[in-house]
């Protein structure tokens, strides 16, 4: 009989053991991998390494936000290509929050009307597979009439198979950088004041509101319009924002789609608040909507926050399918650039360390906002 | 059993309209919301139905109607495309095999919904039979039939034969990644973390992406496989990743006494593991599974990008030639269909489900 110190040695020794080999042979894996790199590599003569990024690509893609040509560098591209993923993400998140809240809290509500509208919305959107819905989308827009018999609201806004186009103030792309990270820096500022959720968001859109009018007054020479409304021109539209159908689609297929999801979180989130606080509201007297604001509300959030947060992380990962319809995000970028180039290992690391650099930053941020909502005192 | 019978005597179902009246009309607001919102769903409901169904042209033969002043739907299309949609390339003579293939995994998915399934034993071996099932009628040359390669499948018996492997590999491999991330080993433990995130922040996209362009590049040829086995692989990797999450949530609640209990037993690990914790475990996780499961369903759509012929690829070709090419429309709403009809069952079922827990737990 082995004493209880040489049994305890025996488990020691072999759990020793098991980790030695799995360290063995993550090792070996990688040697393997680099030695199989090293061989079909020289096999297609390709060098590895980030040299490439220097050179012209000469290829074309659907959608930038700053000046672009077929001479840019790889690295500008790709870049370009990381600032459409961020562009469209952090877009489909704010308008899929608003709208989801929106269809959530109406599911709340005591009127069944309301709750089937809700219900309808959130079984049908959330039921398709997302890149099912962006095809469609897709499919749709790009089979409505041409410039000349685009569809028009009050001569304002049209949308024809080019894309949609609205009025928008007549600002310099940078300029709309600067404002969009200016309305950033408020918000960021508001949410270290620690000030009410509502009086927040009402002093960041007067903020916003603001800034917008400062770059206007700063920016637009006398004499030119501040907006500058579109219109048909030849075959085309001039003036205003153009909104491309590739864009279009993929707004509307993530928005609906992932607003579906977080109805549903924050209808559960909702649901969990314990009826005892809304009953104690009532018997203070407080009206429904104050009850809703302050009671409700507030104690949901707790809950919907960490679920929002992996919704807010699986929409920048969902800006991948715009490949399906040549949307040019960061995906699209890096595939085309793998084919054009041959430097698939290398695309790939900037694929997955740009993901992985998003989605670490956003979970921070939604950390954050989460150690800001926890109740004080707990 | 007690806490529901007091509900019911205390609350007597209402009779509809005085449901209605309560829930819908109950003051000048609630009474104008209601007609407005009911109003125009009902306007949208009637609208799809006379689009899809009263000026609509269902025959092949009828495909002349279609277009030129009707503007309803033309069922023609998937009259004459429904093959393709739903087998894709697979040789037309041979579609009954492709038919019973699909019906072996409905069946499969359908009959794991029943609770005399539910043992891990039981499940698994539901799962390979139907599996094999389908892989046996759909390849073929083991049973004497014609051999066809995994390069002619297609359409929705695709979709299902990616859908059926990813959840019979990624549910062991979850499991094990599971274990891995509690084990008292820190190398162990440290890896499975560190994969689980790893996986976990990158959109399922570059995970298969990198399986079916970079993996060749790193692995020596005789270890590289069909690409198709490559993406099931990589596919079964996300599966498992995001799994194993939902287990580690199953191994939380399970107190830590029931493992201690059974060491002082003298119970071996695998035994404890085995016959006392992970029942415990499989029931708590049951609820979110299914959500793995439903997602999983949806996500497989997305092979389309890395070139494979699932059923939106064959969808899209249904209505690729020029005849077929104005009826879009009808091709989409019919695959979305069958998404919808397998999602929202599925969903569906896991709501129940987890009400069926919470009942039983009290």
């Amino acid at each position: 009989m082995a004493t209880a110190d040489q049994l305890r040695r025996r488990a020691q020794q072999r759990k020793f053991m098991i980790q030695a080999v799995v360290v063995a042979v993550i090792f070996l894996s990688i040697w393997s991998a680099v030695s199989s790199a090293q061989t079909n590599l020289t096999a297609l003569g390709i060098t590895s390494g980030f040299g490439f990024l220097e050179r012209a690509t000469g290829w074309g893609y659907s959608f930038s936000l700053i000046e672009r040509s077929i001479d840019d560098t790889y690295a500008r591209t790709l870049t370009i290509g990381f600032l459409n993923t961020l562009f469209l993400g952090t877009l489909c998140i704010v308008l899929s929050t608003i709208v989801g809240f929106l269809v959530g809290s109406i599911r709340d509500s005591t009127n069944l009307a309301l709750q089937t509208l809700s219900t309808t919305f959130i079984q049908f959107f959330r039921n398709i597979p997302l890149i099912l819905q962006v095809v469609f989308w897709y499919a749709l827009l790009i089979h409505m009439p041409g410039p000349r018999q685009a569809m028009s609201l009050v001569d304002m806004v049209f949308l024809s198979n080019r894309g949609l186009m609205v009025p928008m103030f007549n600002l310099p792309v940078t300029a709309a950088l600067g404002v969009g990270l200016a309305s950033a820096a408020i918000a960021a500022l508001l949410f270290w004041m620690r000030i009410s959720l509502a009086k927040a968001v009402i002093l960041w859109l007067v903020g916003t509101a603001l800034s917008i009018a400062v770059a206007c007054f700063a920016l637009i020479p006398a004499g030119e319009p501040i907006v500058s409304i579109p219109a048909l021109k030849g075959l085309r539209f001039r003036g205003g924002l153009e909104l491309s159908i590739e864009l279009l689609a993929m707004i509307i297929a993530i928005v609906l789609y992932s607003s579906a999801y977080i109805a549903e979180v924050v209808r559960g989130g909702l649901a969990e608040v314990p009826r005892g606080l809304t009953e104690a509201g009532q018997a203070l007297g407080m009206s429904s909507r104050a009850i809703w604001l302050q009671i409700r509300l507030p104690m949901a959030l707790r809950s919907i926050i960490p679920p929002l947060g992996n919704q807010w992380i699986f929409v920048m990962k969902a800006t991948t399918v715009g490949v399906a319809i040549g949307f040019s995000d960061l995906f699209m970028i890096v595939s085309t650039s793998i084919t054009q180039s041959g430097q698939t290992l290398e695309l790939i690391a900037i694929l997955m360390g740009a993901f992985l650099l998003v989605n670490f930053t956003l979970a921070q941020l939604v950390n954050l906002l989460n150690a800001r909502l926890q109740l004080k005192g707990h | 059993m007690q806490a529901s019978a007091t509900t019911t005597t205390q609350r007597p179902p209402d009779r509809l309209f005085e449901q209605l009246r309560r829930r819908a009309f109950a003051s000048t607001f609630d009474t104008v919301v209601s007609i407005v919102v009911f109003g125009t769903l009902g306007y949208l409901v009637w609208l799809a139905i006379d689009w899809a169904v009263i000026r609509a042209v269902w025959s092949v033969d009828d495909v002349g109607q279609c277009g030129q002043g009707n503007t309803g739907a033309c069922w023609s299309v998937i009259d004459a495309r429904h093959r393709l949609i739903l087998f894709g390339l697979y040789p037309y003579e041979q579609h009954w095999r492709s038919t019973l293939a699909c019906v072996a995994i409905i069946a499969t998915i359908v009959l794991s919904c029943l609770s005399v399934f539910w043992t891990a034993r039981r499940l698994s071996t539901l799962w390979i039979i139907g599996f094999a099932a389908y892989y046996l009628l759909m390849d073929g040359s083991l049973i004497g039939l014609q051999q066809v390669t995994t390069d002619q499948w297609g359409g929705l018996s695709l979709t299902l034969f990616l859908f059926a492997s990813v959840v019979l590999l990624g549910m062991p491999m979850g499991l094990g990644l599971a274990l891995m991330r509690r084990s008292e080993m820190p190398v162990i433990r440290l890896v499975a973390t560190l994969l689980i995130d790893f996986i976990r922040s990158l959109p399922l996209l570059t995970t298969l992406f990198t399986a079916a362009v970079v993996v060749p590049i790193l692995l020596p040829d005789w270890l590289q496989g069909d690409k198709i086995w490559r993406v099931i692989l990589a596919f079964a990797l996300f599966f498992a990743c995001y799994q194993a999450e939902v287990f580690r949530g199953g191994f939380q609640a399970i107190p830590k006494g029931q493992f201690e209990a059974g060491k002082a037993l003298g119970l071996g690990y695998w035994t404890i593991l085995f016959d006392i914790v992970l029942p415990q475990v499989f029931r708590h996780a049951l609820p979110s599974t299914i959500n793995m499961v439903v997602v999983t369903f949806k996500e497989t759509a997305i092979v389309i990008i890395i070139g494979f012929f699932e059923i939106l690829a064959s969808a899209n070709a249904a209505f690729g030639t020029g005849e077929w090419a104005p009826y879009y429309l009808e091709v989409y709403v019919f695959v979305g269909t069958i998404y919808w009809i397998f999602i929202f069952s599925l969903g569906q079922y896991g709501e129940y489900l987890k009400e069926y827990i919470k009942s039983g737990s009290r």
